[in-house]
Order: C-alpha cells, then structure tokens, then sequence
C-alpha cells in the first residue's frame, strides 16, 4: 500500500490580488511532502469547497489579506457543514488581527497563521492535525 | 456491493472523490472498488492533451469542457502535475485555468501527482479515468504532465490523443523524431497568434505526407485557447476521431490493446509487490554481500531468487486449494 499523502486546498478567496503568502505556503507545505491544490486567486467560497470536495482534500487553507476574513471563514465552515464534509480541517493566515483570532476559531477554524510564522509551523501543525482527523475516519 | 461505489453511481461528489484516493493510495478497498465498477465503463469519450510545458493545455481543456458543456455532455478531468522526487510533494495548479466550472455539478475535476511515474501520467490515472467513465461522464479528458519528447503513456488511457504545440519549438527534424510526435491523432497547434503558425503546420504536414496514406491522417487544428479560437472545430474533430473509431477496425483494436496494456500493467505491478514482499524473506542480504564482494553476479541472483519466489507460491497455492 502507498502512503497516503495529504492534500491540502490553497485557495484565495475574495478580491484581494496578493498571492504571494498564499504561494510561500503552499511551495512550504509541497516541501514538506504535500499534495498541494493551488486554486489561484479570487475564488468565491463556492468554488473553494466544491474543489476541496472534489479533490478530496484533507484540509483547506485560506489567505486573505483584505480584512473580509469573518466572512469568508463563516461561508467556507457552513458550505463545508451543508455538503457533509466539515471533517475538511479549514486554516488559514494572511492579515487577520489577533483580536479577530478567537471568534475564527470558534467558528471552527483549526489554526490561524499570522505573519511571520515558520512555514514550518504551519506544516507540522497540519501534519498533526490530519492525523487526528483520519484517527477517526469511519469511511 | 461497497457502499462508497453504491454512493458514486447514485452521483454522490464525496464518495467519487474519495474513490480516487482509494485507488491512488493502493488501497485494497479500491482494487474491489473497482471490480465492482468496471462493467460500468466503456460508455465515455477518453480524450488525452498533451504537450510540452507551457504550451496551454490546461487553458485549452478549459475551453474543451465549455464546449462540450454546450451539447450537454457531463465532463470528467484528470489534471496530472509533476510530483517532487525528492520531497514526494506537489503542487498541483492546472485547474486555475478551469476553476469557472468548479461549481459546475456536471464536471468533475481532480488533480494528481505523477508520484515517482515517468510516462507523463500518474499509475492511478487509469483507475481514474474508469471511475469517472462508470460513474457517467460522457466525456473523461485527461491532461498530461507538461512532456518532452517520449512521455507517452497517455496513448495507453485514451481513445484520442490530441498533441499541443507551439510555434517556435524548434525545426523540421525535432517533428521528424520518433516518440512523442506518433502518439498524436489530433495536431493541435496552439498560441496561433504567434507567429510561425504556418510553418509549424507545413512541417507536421511534411511529416505526414512522408507516412503514406493511413486510414486515419491526423487533422491540424489551430488554436487560440486564451481567446478559445479554434476550440469548436477541434472538439469537432474529436467527435469525427470518434466516429473514425467506432466504423473502422482500428477502434476495435485499440480497445483491445488497451484491455491487454491493462491486464498486464496490472500483473506487473503484482509481481513488483512480490518482489518487495519477499525481498528479505529469501536472505537477499546474504546475496547483496556476496554481489558486492564480486564473488556471484547480479544475474544468477536475480533468477535464484524469482525462483524461490515461484516455488513458492506454488506451494501456498497449492495449500489452499486443498
């Protein structure tokens, strides 16, 4: 049996047209082993789950840069909650304010990644973070 | 019958989707998987892009779907990408190109790495083309790895193979060559603003001109995928590769060569597996000492260890027949 790989969704909602963070972490997350789904810029939170769902990506990350990230982060979980498939682990990173980070979280973020962060932060963390969803994987 | 192939036909995204994983992770679930769908397939047009990198085939398979998608045909996509060799990681991009019809509930689109594969396509890409094809999707394309000259494994998975190049790729000799430029029964060439067009159509042509008279000459497209100049004849002549298919003897063959490609690519793969299986278990490092001591050469390694592999099992076959 191969090993199975972890996917991950790199997506940049909104209109915002700075995707280099989004670019720096997705190349870190590939170095680290992953199979990376970079989408490109301005994708509508429609199209960012139908792809994770397609793809059957373990987890999604968002960059967003624009300020609009309580939106995008409440549209992503809740169309994720309405396709069954919130067992997809949503992060992210970008500008978002530290005052901003708790109510993401709740909201169902698994981690938010601020400016700054070791990309290999963010790809030990997501390593950790499928493991324990595929630990409870029924199907 | 499982309950994910079950969830699949009835048209259940997730399930399909995580089929696919299944199978490219070569998990035993996925071989039954596809047991079970295999009588399902046959029914789609499996149509092959490839292409050096760059040469816009990701634009062009955008622009496919589209066209496709205005006779109310459903698509499947296949969008290989490189894996890295050494991290085993990848970025997988080509469907920014196509991410307007992402929501669109009759396509289908996934990517895949090549993971450790040379020919252009991934080992999975087959599964995948048959999941997708018993599942319903009248139309599978596959999207190769940006190739060179003799990736060609794309000619094993598709009814139709349609070749992308561009002008100012080289000369007539680099068209002369063998590989990559047999393997085409569509010339596509791209980017047809650019100039040179007319000299890479001349040469192809050239090229052609010095096979004979098949029964089947491939067609020139020109195209302008940015733009989708073009696209509507190519998809044209796709249907009409179809149809040349079907009426002539060729297609019966093809179909043949591609279920006997299979079956063997399968019992290769076994026999990798066995010989992993079994490597320590027939003191293969007592062998490797002896090789790289010069006292036995590779050869006579080799066979005395199939042979104990055989032997084998034989005897397990043996045993539980009993």
């Amino acid at each position: 049996m191969a090993e199975k790989k972890i996917r991950v969704v790199i997506a940049k909602p909104g209109l915002d047209g700075h995707d280099r963070g989004a670019k720096v972490v997705a190349r870190a997350l590939r170095d680290a082993g992953m199979e990376v789904i970079y989408t490109g810029l301005r994708q509508t939170p429609e199209q960012i789950v139908d792809t994770a769902i397609q793809e059957d990506a373990d987890a999604i990350g968002i960059s967003i840069l624009s300020g609009a990230h309580a939106y995008y982060f409440s549209k992503i979980i809740g169309l994720l909650k309405e396709r069954h498939a919130e067992d997809i682990i949503v992060f992210g990173g970008g500008v978002i304010p530290d005052a901003d980070i708790p109510a993401l979280l709740e909201m169902g973020a698994g981690a938010i990644f601020g400016p700054g962060t070791p990309t290999t932060v963010c790809a030990e963390w997501l390593e950790k973070a499928v493991a324990e969803k595929r630990a409870k994987e029924t199907v | 019958m499982s309950v994910l192939a079950e969830r699949a036909l009835r048209g259940d995204v997730r399930a399909l989707a995580r089929i696919i994983s299944l199978v490219e992770n070569e998990e035993p679930e996925g071989e039954e998987i596809i047991k079970h769908l295999y009588p399902h397939t046959g029914r789609a047009l499996i149509i092959g892009i490839t292409g050096s990198p760059g040469a816009g085939k990701s634009t062009l398979v955008d622009k496919i779907i589209a066209e496709f998608r205005k006779k109310g045909r459903t698509v499947g996509v296949i969008a290989v990408d490189p894996s890295s060799p050494f991290s085993g990681g990848a970025i997988l991009a080509d469907r920014i190109r196509m991410q307007r019809h992402a929501n669109d509930p009759e396509v289908f689109i996934r990517s895949m790495g090549t993971r450790g594969s040379l020919g252009g396509v991934s080992r999975s890409t087959r599964e995948a083309v048959e999941i997708l094809d018993a599942c319903g999707k009248d139309v599978v394309i596959i999207e190769t790895v940006g190739v060179g000259q003799s990736e060609i494994d794309i000619v094993k998975l598709a009814d139709t193979v349609c070749l992308v190049l561009v002008p100012g790729m080289g000369d007539d000799i680099q068209i002369m060559k063998a590989g990559i430029m047999e393997i085409a029964d569509l010339f596509v060439v791209n980017k047809a603003d650019r100039p040179g067009v007319e000299k890479v159509v001349t040469e192809i042509k050239l090229m052609l001109d010095l096979i004979g008279t098949p029964d089947w000459r491939p067609p020139i497209y020109t195209t302008v995928a940015e733009k989708g100049d073009g696209v509507t004849e190519l998809v044209e002549g796709m249907e009409e590769h179809r149809k040349f298919l079907k009426q002539s003897s060729h297609g019966e063959k093809r179909m043949k060569d591609k279920v006997i490609q299979e079956i063997k690519d399968i019992m290769s793969r076994e026999i990798a597996k066995k010989i992993e299986h079994s490597w320590e278990n027939h003191g293969a490092d007592v062998h490797v000492k002896a090789v790289f001591e010069k006292e036995m050469d590779p050869y006579t390694v080799a066979h005395s260890i199939l042979k104990n592999i055989i032997s084998e099992n034989k005897l397990r076959e043996g045993a539980s027949e009993r």
